[in-house]
């Protein structure tokens, strides 16, 4: 698929833009590597509560969790009808993406809310200030993966998104497939083992 | 590219992304299934972190392509990641979170 997309003879006889891709995602790795390793360092050293196994909503966790996965797959099936020309089902995968990461979202803000409402701050103890900097940041990244699958979405509209645009696709899909193994990491890191 | 092109070309094709996102979703539930098992807490951090791992690298494979595009991408992808891990084990035992013997 991806050497489907014709672009400019290069020293690497790769796309620059996709290896620029790659290297950005790759710092990510570095910037998320930190947030978890504070997570995990200041880890049960809270001195007032609320604790993780006071507050955290596994059985919601695992329903956002499915929605990102889930999300992954509509993504990857939007790449394969935008490099086929299928207009059509780029428009539904593509929108199909978007909806399922707002969705993730409102989870988020949904458990955001309620950690407020119990009594779980940024600056109420460790367990708040890594966990809500780690999850926040990664929401961040949601977010603009979402606005990000948007725009697509309307220059699908305007017709300028055919096979030969695809690798603007896979760049976007690569960036919303990190984000889904970030969230896989924080799933397991953050939630299921305490 | 059509299914038959993208077979021949060893690249993905909707049936196996289909079949990956299955395998995802079995091992989700399996995390949340061993979660809830108290006899299996002594091991739960392991079998946790080999089952996130597995998911982890069968969306960096069939959703990133990594498995089949240049490896150049995957050592740009790997290099970090192997970095990024290195540090948090090393901060973990620095501040005594993990210990040896």
């Amino acid at each position: 698929m991806s050497d489907a997309v014709a672009h400019h003879p290069t020293s690497t006889g790769l796309d620059s833009r996709k290896l620029a891709f790659w290297t950005f995602i790759g710092s990510e790795c570095l910037l998320f590597g930190s947030l978890i390793s504070t997570y995990l360092v200041y880890k049960g050293r809270s001195v007032t509560g609320p604790t993780p196994a006071e507050i955290l909503n596994i059985p919601l966790t695992s329903v956002s969790t499915f929605d990102l996965l889930m999300s992954s797959l509509a993504m990857v099936l939007a790449l394969a009808a935008v490099a086929r020309g299928d207009r059509l089902w780029a428009r539904v995968w593509l929108a199909t993406t978007a909806a399922l990461g707002a969705i993730f979202l409102g989870f988020q803000a949904y458990e955001f809310t309620h950690f407020v409402q119990e009594g779980l701050k940024l600056q109420t103890n460790l367990f708040g200030s890594t966990f809500f900097t780690l999850t926040g940041f990664h929401g961040g990244h949601v977010l603009v993966g979402v606005l990000w699958l948007l725009t697509l979405l309307f220059r699908s509209f305007q017709g300028k998104l055919g096979p030969d645009k695809a690798l603007l696709v896979e760049l976007a899909g690569l960036y919303w497939h990190f984000v889904d193994v970030v969230w896989i990491v924080i799933f397991t890191v953050v939630y299921l083992i305490q | 590219m059509n299914e038959h092109e993208n077979a021949a070309r060893g690249h993905a094709t909707a049936g196996t992304y289909l079949v990956v996102a299955a395998i995802l979703t079995v091992i989700t539930v399996v995390e949340v299934g061993v979660y809830y098992v108290p006899s299996l807490k002594p091991v739960l951090a392991p079998t946790l972190i080999v089952l996130s791992a597995s998911k982890f690298a069968l969306v960096v494979m069939f959703y990133m392509h990594l498995r089949q595009d240049h490896r150049l991408f995957s050592a740009i992808f790997v290099v970090p990641l192997m970095i990024a891990v290195g540090v948090a084990i090393a901060l973990l035992f620095l501040f005594g979170v993990l210990a040896v013997g």
